[in-house]
C-alpha cells in the first residue's frame, strides 16, 4: 500500500513555515502575479520569500510545489516562462501546470523539473491523462472533484502517471479552469488573471428589515435573512431564482466545503498517492490545524488505528460538509 | 482577406424534427459558409440526432456548405470515452475538438480545435499546430488584445482563426447537470428536462435580475453576445472566421445581418438595428472582447475613442 503524500496550502511564508511544522510531505505556494490561481492582495511569495521558504521546507523534509496553474493570455507568456525559470532556479520540487505551452516551455527547458498536471487542466478522463503524459511527460496528475473513489480506483490502473485528490477545502462545482463567469460580471478572468470572486468586486448590503445581500460586481449572489451568516459570494454558491423553482436556490451548489476525512481509508486502498488540501488563502491558524489533523489521520490510518479527525467541521465552510462525489454518483 | 461566416454547433437540446427543420432552412437560406453538427454539451442527447447527421450534413453540403463534426466538451465516463473514440477515428470528416481527450487520437492528423477547448495564447497554438490543428475557434472570454496576437501568429502558421460574434456565451461546464437539479432529479434520470429550455433556462438572481441561462451541463450568459459592430477590427487583426451560434430566433436573418455587414452592403449600425429588430428576449453584450465585464455593452462610438 502507497503511503500518500499530504499536499499543503501556503499562501505566505509564514503560512508554509506552518505547514512544514505540522508534517505537511508538500506545501504548494505561487508567485504575486496572475501566474497562479489564487492571485489575490498579500497572498503569494516573492522571489526573495520563495527562495528562503523552500530552504525552510527542503531543511525540515518538505517539497515545495510551485502554482503555475493559470493561462497566460496571447502577448503575456514571458510572465508564466520568469515564473518557470525562477521556480527551476531556486529548486523547487515541481511545477503544477495547466497550460500545454506552459508545460511544453518546462519540459523544453527544464526538463529535470517535475510537471505535475493542475486541476485546472479539467483532465477528467484516462485518455486526456494519457495526452499530456506523452507529450509532456507529467508525472502526476491532480484529479477534478467529480470522481467517485471507485472511478478514481480504475483510472489510478490506467494511466501511467501519479494521482493526487483533493480531500479537504473548497468544493466548487464547476470544472476548474473551464469557467468564466467571474469575467462575465467583474473583468477579471479566473484562468488569465488568477481571480474567482475579486475581494475588490464583492460588496456586502444590510437592508433595513435587517437582511443581507452579498453581491459581485452588480449581481446579487445570495440574499440572507437577518439571523443568518452571509457567506462570501461565488457566483457557482449563490441562491438564485428559476421559473421551476417556487423560491431561491441553490443552482449550482450549497456553500459547502469538501471533507473527505471518512474516505481515506478507501482512497489509499484505491491507490492514491497524494492527498489535496485546499485554501492558499487561509490563515496561518487554519493551515496549522488542518494539515496537524490530517497528517495525525494518515498515520494512524498507516499504521492501522483508527484517525480522529471530528475537529475538522468547525473549519469547513458555513459549517458544512460534503463527501463531494467520493461516495455517489448521484450528485451528478 | 476575406472573411467566412459559420454557424457553430446547436448547444441545446432541440427535438430532433426541430433540428432538421433548422438545418434545412440554414442550407437553403442562409449565407454561412461552414456548419458545425454534433452534440457538444451532454452524451445522453446524442441518440436522438445522431441518425440524421449524415441526411443533414448531406442537406447542408448540397447547399454549398462546408460541414464539420464537434466532438463533446466533458468526457468522462465510459460511454463518454467510447463515443469520444469512435468520433475521433472517422475518416473523411472534418472535426473540430472540444476536449483534450481528443488530442490523443488525433495526432498529426488534420483537425479544429473548438471554443471550448483552452487555447488562450499563441505558443500553445503553435504547438496544436504541429500536431495537425488548422483551425482554432476562440473562447468568448478573450479579449480583443490576445486575439490580436493570436491572430499575428495564426497567419504565420497559416491556421483558421474564428470567433463567436453572436448568441450566448459560454461561461462554464460541469459534470453535474444543473437541468436535472433544477427539477429535483439527477443526471442519470434526467428525462431530458433541458428541451423545455431551446435558449437555455434562465436564473434569475434574488432581486429578480435576469443573470445566466443553464443548458444541462453548460453556464451560459444571458446576454447575447454580438460582436457586428467589430466585425472590421475583427479582420483588421486576422480573425478568419465569424461564428454564430444557433439558437431560435430567426438565425437565417441573424446570419443574413452579419453577412450584409461583411460584404459592405449595409453598415454596422444597420446590422445591429436588424439585430435588435428580432425580437431576441435578452440583452446583447461585447464586453469581453473589450476587455470589460462580459456582460457589458460598449457602445460603437466608445469604441472609436478608444
Amino acid at each position: 500500500m502507497i503511503k500518500p503524500e499530504l499536499i499543503c496550502p501556503a499562501g505566505t511564508p509564514a503560512a508554509l513555515r506552518s505547514a512544514v511544522d505540522a508534517g505537511a510531505d508538500a506545501v504548494y505556494c505561487g508567485f504575486q502575479n496572475a501566474t497562479n490561481a489564487r492571485n489575490f492582495v498579500g497572498l503569494n511569495f516573492t522571489d526573495a520569500e520563495l527562495e528562503r521558504s523552500i530552504q525552510y521546507a527542503h531543511d525540515g523534509g518538505t517539497k515545495v510545489l510551485i502554482t503555475l496553474n493559470t493561462f497566460p493570455p496571447a502577448g503575456k507568456f514571458d510572465l508564466w516562462q520568469q515564473a518557470a525559470d525562477t521556480a527551476a532556479r531556486l529548486g523547487a520540487d515541481a511545477c503544477i501546470v495547466a497550460d500545454i505551452a506552459v508545460a511544453e516551455y518546462i519540459q523544453r527547458k527544464h526538463p529535470d523539473m517535475r510537471i505535475h498536471l493542475s486541476v485546472q487542466a479539467a483532465a477528467s478522463s484516462p485518455e486526456a491523462i494519457e495526452y499530456y503524459v506523452r507529450e509532456f511527460g507529467v508525472k502526476r496528475v491532480v484529479l477534478p472533484r467529480i470522481m467517485t473513489v471507485s472511478e478514481i480506483k480504475t483510472l489510478v490502473e490506467e494511466i501511467p502517471c501519479e494521482v493526487e485528490t483533493f480531500i479537504f477545502g473548497n468544493h466548487g462545482l464547476m470544472v476548474e479552469g473551464r469557467c468564466s463567469l467571474t469575467n462575465y460580471v467583474t473583468g477579471q478572468s479566473t484562468n488569465m488573471d488568477g481571480a474567482c470572486s475579486p475581494a475588490a468586486c464583492v460588496k456586502y448590503e444590510r437592508a433595513e428589515d435587517g437582511s443581507m445581500s452579498t453581491k459581485l460586481g452588480e449581481y446579487m449572489i445570495d440574499r440572507f435573512g437577518p439571523e443568518e451568516t452571509a457567506g462570501y459570494p461565488t457566483i457557482c454558491k449563490g441562491r438564485y431564482k428559476a421559473e421551476c423553482r417556487e423560491d431561491g436556490y441553490y443552482a449550482f451548489e450549497e456553500p459547502i466545503s469538501l471533507n473527505a476525512s471518512n474516505m481515506l481509508p478507501d482512497l489509499i486502498t484505491a491507490g492514491v498517492h497524494a492527498f489535496k488540501i485546499e485554501g492558499r488563502q487561509r490563515s496561518r491558524a487554519y493551515v496549522k490545524k488542518v494539515v496537524a489533523a490530517f497528517r495525525e489521520a494518515v498515520d494512524s490510518i498507516m499504521a492501522g488505528e483508527e484517525p480522529k479527525l471530528a475537529d475538522l467541521v468547525a473549519l469547513t465552510e458555513g459549517q458544512k460538509q460534503t463527501e463531494g462525489a467520493l461516495k455517489t454518483k448521484k450528485w451528478r | 482577406m476575406s472573411v467566412e461566416l459559420t454557424l457553430g454547433p446547436n448547444l441545446f437540446h432541440w427535438p430532433a424534427e426541430q433540428k432538421l427543420d433548422f438545418y434545412n432552412r440554414i442550407a437553403d437560406e442562409s449565407p454561412v459558409s461552414t456548419v458545425y453538427l454534433g452534440e457538444v454539451i451532454c452524451s445522453k442527447r446524442t441518440p436522438f440526432f445522431e441518425k440524421h447527421l449524415d441526411a443533414v450534413a448531406d442537406r447542408l453540403e448540397r447547399g454549398g456548405k462546408k460541414v464539420v463534426f464537434c466532438s463533446l466538451s466533458e468526457v468522462v465516463i465510459k460511454r463518454e470515452r467510447n463515443l469520444l473514440r469512435e468520433w475521433a477515428e472517422q475518416e473523411g470528416r472534418d472535426l473540430e475538438v472540444n476536449n483534450t481527450a481528443a488530442l490523443l487520437y488525433l495526432k498529426n492528423k488534420p483537425h479544429r480545435i473548438g471554443g471550448l477547448l483552452n487555447v488562450y495564447n499563441e505558443e500553445t497554438m503553435t504547438y496544436l499546430a504541429k500536431q495537425g490543428a488548422t483551425h482554432f475557434a476562440l473562447l468568448p472570454e478573450l479579449p480583443r488584445a490576445a486575439i490580436a496576437n493570436l491572430g499575428i501568429r495564426a497567419r504565420e502558421l497559416g491556421v483558421g482563426l474564428e470567433v463567436q460574434v453572436f448568441g450566448r456565451a459560454s461561461l462554464a461546464l460541469s459534470a453535474r447537470c444543473y437541468h436535472a437539479r433544477a427539477h429535483d432529479r439527477t443526471k442519470d434520470n434526467c428525462q431530458f428536462v433541458c428541451e423545455e429550455d431551446p435558449d437555455g433556462m434562465l436564473l434569475s438572481t434574488m432581486d429578480d435580475e435576469p443573470f445566466l441561462t443553464i443548458n444541462g451541463i453548460q453556464t451560459l450568459s444571458y446576454a447575447y453576445l454580438d460582436l457586428i459592430a467589430d466585425l472590421a477590427d475583427m479582420r483588421d487583426i486576422g480573425v478568419t472566421h465569424m461564428r454564430i451560434m444557433p439558437h431560435t430566433c430567426d438565425m437565417v436573418a441573424v446570419t443574413q445581418a452579419f453577412d450584409d455587414v461583411l460584404q459592405g452592403r449595409i453598415d454596422a449600425a444597420e446590422g445591429e438595428a436588424r439585430l435588435r429588430g428580432l425580437g431576441i428576449d435578452a440583452p446583447f453584450s461585447n464586453g469581453f472582447y473589450h476587455g470589460a465585464a462580459g456582460d457589458a455593452w460598449v457602445a460603437p462610438n466608445a469604441v472609436t475613442a478608444a
